[in-house]
């Protein structure tokens, strides 16, 4: 690829171990040319922020089917303000009712996906949609 | 079929496709160039008898209620008894659940099924950090005995047999159940139900664990040992291949894994010193029922053969009891859409019917919300309904396996088993599934065929109604269970209560009693028993298993 790679965390959230989506999306992105890093389950708000910083992501992908969304999202997004890391894109997918979405949007998650969105749907947004946070450092 | 008939019929065949089925081809070509099912074993174009010449009726069909069993494992099947019909619920407090319940039983329900939270399902208590936004959501919040009596207030236990989808935590669960009959002064040997237990499953796909595979299989055995002993009629594990399928796997994979588990749990029974007979027939199955019919019908009835011969032939078992596969069936929840929702409730009739044209023995059918959150009332009714309607109206339940005899049927039979002996053979050979699991081996395998499933939507070769083939722009949303936010806060207060009023002393040397038995290897299940009952919570218990084993973290695949 000709321009940087772009770096992107999928992460499961919450305690439910459903990792189907999770792993489809991240080989799909990793086939699309993106470097993917999946996180594994059960992972907490600090787990996930702590991992997007040290691995340098540009976009983190949330998948969570647990219904907890609505208390663990906002936290991902405050923990990601209080580290200066608010340019990170952050999508998610999973099972989100539709009344929770506008919500999740206003604390800052750019996109929602619904069950049954094809991955050229999710490959073409990021595309579209996430871009190299900063120039490398040298060296 | 004697051998020159046969061959006759081989050039009738051969002649049928050169002569009718190209002319035919010519003006109406095929939809595809191959037809396969869900799960991509290809399929013919017609089955006759010559797919089925080395079949034995006698030795491979033979009749229900007798070994192999690939008709059913009653002799009369339904038309002595329906299947069970058993819809899988909780949610929010166990005063909500208990509510549920009982309009599930005065709607006709026949068994209980109790879904369990998140943190619940881990082994953490409810204000637990990691709960945070998990409790009552996707099933009951339980932490102690309390909430296990609140649950079943006003349901005699003997009067129900319960269903308990637990598994790092069963041990833990099934005391609390156990503890509930003790106070409604119902004695052990009248109680009945299921415990699911199948912690293999839980590292190959469901993912709700505690500590690593080893350790856990040992609380498993102590589990099978002391419930084979003291309560007859409980089903201690529940073999489960729902969750398998469900992370993606295809139906040989759901089979062929869940009965290399089920070989797995039979061994750790007789390492523990008992007879096979003593404990086998209480061991049960779960499968998930997709929507790909005959494959299905195939998978169910294979299943039955191959469990029949792994126990006969493998654990040399006398009792024919413990030759049955008995299963629980659910319809497949990753087939249903969020897209037009109500097509979900013609997925679940037709999986309905694949599950009892199969032989299931209980059955839960999905609800048409289920891909947005839990099923209100409404639509738990609908998923009722259409069961008592398979039993009541069609006509399906009146004469047993009415497909068996079909070419195709018996020929994708065969299939499957072949297939999934294959998955066994290459199991047995890493050491059986505890090592494969280990390796990573079946997770693999899933995360493959998940994806070449998913490659294959893409590709538009399958198809989903209102996902990637006749899709609506307008969607008509259908009402949603919200679950009181307030539930989070009032199951921490009733907890925290309990820790406070309960016999600290007692509390403190339970659990140091079950850290000493874990220690040195003697059976668990007393102790745990006696923890709560002195209202030890869920999360002291499980922490003391995490203190003398470990967590357990899975190596990441992708």
């Amino acid at each position: 690829m000709a321009e940087p790679k772009i770096r992107i965390l999928i992460a499961k959230p919450g305690l439910d171990g459903h990792d189907r989506g999770a792993k489809v999306v991240a080989r799909a992105l990793r086939d699309a040319g993106y470097e993917v890093i999946y996180t594994g389950l059960h992972q907490t708000p600090e787990m996930i922020v702590n991992a997007a910083i040290q691995e340098d992501v540009d976009a983190i992908g949330l998948s969570i089917l647990s219904g907890a969304h609505n208390a663990l999202f906002p936290r991902i997004m405050q923990l990601l303000r209080e580290k200066g890391a608010e340019d990170i894109v952050v999508f998610a997918g999973g099972i989100i009712p539709d009344d929770d979405v506008p919500g999740l949007e206003a604390c800052g998650i750019r996109k929602i996906f619904k069950p049954g969105t094809s991955l050229e749907e999710i490959i073409a947004w990021v595309r579209e949609n996430v871009k190299p946070r900063r120039v490398p450092a040298e060296g | 079929m004697e051998e020159r008939e046969g061959e006759q019929l081989m050039a009738e065949t051969e002649r049928w496709e050169r002569e009718t089925v190209r002319r035919w081809i010519e003006q109406v070509p095929e939809r595809a160039e191959r037809f396969s099912t869900i799960s991509d074993l290809e399929i013919k174009r017609l089955y006759g008898p010559w797919d089925i010449a080395g079949t034995d009726y006698l030795r491979d069909i033979g009749y229900p209620g007798e070994y192999p069993f690939t008709r059913g494992i009653h002799a009369t099947m339904y038309r002595g008894r329906l299947w069970t019909m058993r819809q899988f619920a909780g949610f929010g407090t166990a005063e909500d659940t208990n509510r549920r319940f009982r309009y599930l039983l005065e709607q006709g329900q026949t068994g209980l099924s109790v879904a369990f939270d998140m943190p619940t399902l881990m082994g953490y208590d409810s204000d637990h950090p990691r709960a945070l936004g998990e409790v009552g959501r996707e099933g009951v919040a339980v932490d102690t005995l309390e909430d296990m009596k609140i649950l079943f207030d006003g349901i005699p236990l003997d009067q129900v047999t319960t269903s308990m989808t637990i598994n790092g935590p069963a041990a833990v669960l099934l005391a609390m159940y156990v503890a509930v009959a003790e106070e409604q002064g119902i004695p052990l040997d009248r109680i009945g139900g299921t415990t699911q237990t199948d912690i293999l499953k839980e590292f190959i796909a469901q993912k709700e664990w505690i500590v690593p595979p080893r350790p856990s299989m040992r609380i498993v055995q102590d589990m099978l040992v002391w419930s084979t002993r003291n309560l007859p009629k409980w089903n201690p594990i529940s073999i489960s291949g729902y969750h398998i399928r469900e992370a993606g796997a295809t139906a040989v994979q759901e089979l062929a894994f869940t009965l290399a588990d089920g070989i797995a749990y039979v061994q750790a029974g007789i390492e523990a010193g008992m007879d096979v007979d003593e404990f086998a027939p209480r061991l049960s199955f779960f499968f998930d029922c997709h929507i790909d019919f005959f494959e299905e019908i195939a998978k169910f009835r294979a299943a039955r053969r191959m469990w029949a011969k792994i126990m006969r032939e493998r654990f040399q078992a006398k009792n024919p009891r413990s030759w049955w596969l008995r299963f629980h069936t659910q319809t497949a929840g990753v087939s249903l859409t969020a897209q037009q929702p109500l097509n979900n409730i013609a997925r679940v009739a037709i999986q309905a019917l694949a599950a009892v044209l199969g032989g299931t023995q209980s059955l839960h059918t999905n609800s048409m919300d289920e891909t947005y959150a839990l099923p209100t009332e409404e639509a738990v009714t609908v998923a009722l309904r259409t069961q008592q309607i398979i039993a009541y109206e069609t006509g399906v339940a009146n004469t047993i396996d009415p497909l068996g005899g079909s070419y195709f049927v018996e020929a994708l039979t065969n299939k499957v088993e072949e297939e999934a002996w294959r998955y066994i053979h290459r199991i047995d050979e890493m050491g059986g599934m505890l090592a494969a699991v280990e390796m990573g081996y079946p997770q693999r395998e899933i995360a493959e065929a998940s994806y070449r499933y998913q490659q294959q939507l893409e590709r538009r070769e399958k198809f989903i109604v209102g996902v990637n083939i006749f899709r609506s722009e307008e969607e008509v949303p259908i009402p949603i269970l919200k679950i009181d936010p307030d539930v989070e806060r009032r199951q921490v207060e009733r907890l925290r209560r309990i820790r406070s009023n309960r016999n600290a002393r007692r509390a403190e040397s339970a659990l140091k009693d079950l850290r000493h038995a874990l220690e040195v290897g003697e059976n668990c299940m007393p102790y745990i028993l006696e923890a709560v009952k002195a209202y030890c919570t869920l999360g002291e218990i499980c922490d003391v298993l995490r203190a003398v084993f470990g967590e357990y973290r899975e190596p990441v695949i992708i």
